[in-house]
């Protein structure tokens, strides 16, 4: 229907000269528009002023004529992906988690580990909690049970995680069994879920949010483990020791975390 | 049901300084660095929590002649959870404005650690009054630390208290950023150190041993 290409779409229909262009989260905003260039073969370049974005929804008015521009599929999930992972990092820019981050990141063993098993239960428990959302409990207007709902399928899910574990593969269980435990107490496995069902994402954005909101969450404890291995080593005051001088360094990590806050895709 | 003699002062006490759950259990630390932007969220938090604590405490007491040892965390899990249901439609009735702000983290309370760890430590053993005033001193120190957290960065970041203006100008804006978050509750917990160090006693194993 149509092709964007940085600061061009490519319509496949005639237009006039005087076509606007919006996104449709604000419909009063018109995108500055450079000129419109109509092809010998019926289909109109758009160039615009400003860059778009491939993950936007567009929307095209010409007169009484509107084309609605479907944002790609891929770069949508690729968005979510790089978004949660990055830019809205649940440990360092929305502070979930912590307690275990702060718990389990002081051996990088343990912390691979964690982060491994946890992206792999955020993303089953985003699955089974996003359909349930959508066949149970949207339908039926229960939405106000959501939360006693989640958690029910997390430690659900956790619990039968951890006895098939035990009884297929003992090593396996004997290396990651201790941390689906603690997954049960670590409020990301909940504010996935919560947060899939408030920003009303389709199945594939749903489960792209769980795998970058885990796969956030491991890239942090594993960025954690590295600093406090070293810093245990390191010569500092006794009243900072442990558990304050964690804080401080992931007040750094924070900050250099919000150098990804500009961070748009092509 | 052996008769104990509860010291309810000690007990409520216990909660705000000795055991207080986010500067020395380091138990729930999430909302105490996200929401503690101002002191007026910190302290929404810190009511919705102590409420939540309390009745949970309450309940579960109440109700732990009649559940099954095998089940019993996750039948608290779900009395948790019903509470914070409560607290959470409360909240989004009375307070719109703040809770458009903090409400992710009020939904959050199931995960508490603090709340769970209350329930299966003390309300699980201990009959309904005390297992109340444990709640209540839980709640409280909670909140202490909400609040406290909150006045060092609204201070430092926007120059005011409970949006009153008292610096005109915002002396350190990174305090109300993300990462201020974190700087602040890592001060205070050495602060908290720094005065055990200064009372004679000694550092409990470098505290390393976080919580969850």
């Amino acid at each position: 229907m149509a092709v964007i290409n940085k600061n061009e779409i490519l319509v496949k229909e005639k237009l006039s000269e005087s076509v606007t262009l919006t996104t449709s989260k604000d419909i009063d905003i018109p995108i500055l528009i450079d000129r419109v260039q109509k092809n010998s073969d019926g289909s109109t370049l758009i160039v615009t002023k400003e860059t778009l974005v491939p993950s936007e929804h567009y929307i095209v008015k010409d007169g009484i004529k509107t084309i609605d521009i479907q944002p790609s599929i891929f770069s949508v999930l690729f968005t979510i992906i790089i978004g949660a992972i990055l830019i809205n990092n649940f440990v360092f820019t929305k502070y979930l988690g912590l307690c275990v981050f702060f718990g389990v990141s002081q051996k990088k063993g343990t912390a691979i580990g964690m982060g491994i098993t946890f992206t792999i239960v955020g993303v089953i428990s985003g699955f089974l909690s996003w359909i349930v959302n959508n066949f149970a409990l949207v339908p039926f207007q229960l939405a106000f049970l959501q939360i006693i709902v989640f958690i029910g399928i997390v430690a659900a899910l956790v619990q039968a995680a951890e006895s098939i574990i035990r009884k297929i593969n003992p090593i396996l269980y004997k290396n990651f069994g201790i941390y689906l435990v603690l997954i049960t107490t670590n409020c990301i496995i909940l504010a996935i879920p919560l947060l899939n069902a408030s920003y009303h994402y389709g199945l594939f954005e749903a489960l792209s949010f769980s795998m970058g909101a885990a796969i956030g969450f491991a890239l942090a404890l594993y960025l954690m483990s590295c600093a406090r291995e070293k810093i245990d080593l390191a010569p500092i005051p006794p009243i900072l020791k442990g558990l304050p001088i964690s804080f401080i360094l992931a007040g750094l990590f924070a900050l250099a975390f919000l150098g990804f806050s500009g961070l748009k895709f092509m | 049901m052996k008769e104990t003699k509860y010291n309810y002062s000690n007990i409520l006490l216990r909660g705000l300084i000795e055991e207080n759950p986010v500067f020395r259990l380091a138990l729930s630390l999430c909302p105490a660095v996200a929401v503690t932007t101002s002191v007026k969220n910190g302290l929404l938090l810190g009511v919705a929590v102590f409420f939540v604590q309390v009745l949970s405490n309450l309940s579960g007491s109440a109700l732990k002649a009649v559940i099954n040892p095998k089940v019993r965390v996750p039948v608290f899990v779900l009395i948790i959870a019903v509470w914070v249901s409560v607290m959470d439609m409360v909240l989004a009735a009375y307070f719109p404005a703040v809770y458009a702000e903090i409400g992710l983290y009020v939904k959050l309370i199931v995960a508490f650690a603090i709340i769970l760890s209350r329930m299966e430590l003390f309300a699980s053993k201990n009959p309904v009054l005390p297992s109340t005033t444990d709640g209540i001193g839980m709640g409280l120190g909670f909140m202490l630390a909400m609040v406290l957290t909150g006045a060092f960065r609204e201070l430092l970041g926007s120059g005011s208290i409970f949006g009153i203006t008292i610096i005109p100008t915002s002396p350190l804006l990174l305090a109300v950023l993300p990462a201020g978050g974190f700087f602040a509750i890592g001060l205070i917990m050495m602060l908290f150190n720094y005065i055990d160090v200064k009372r004679g006693k000694k550092l409990s194993g470098g505290g390393s041993h976080g919580g969850h």
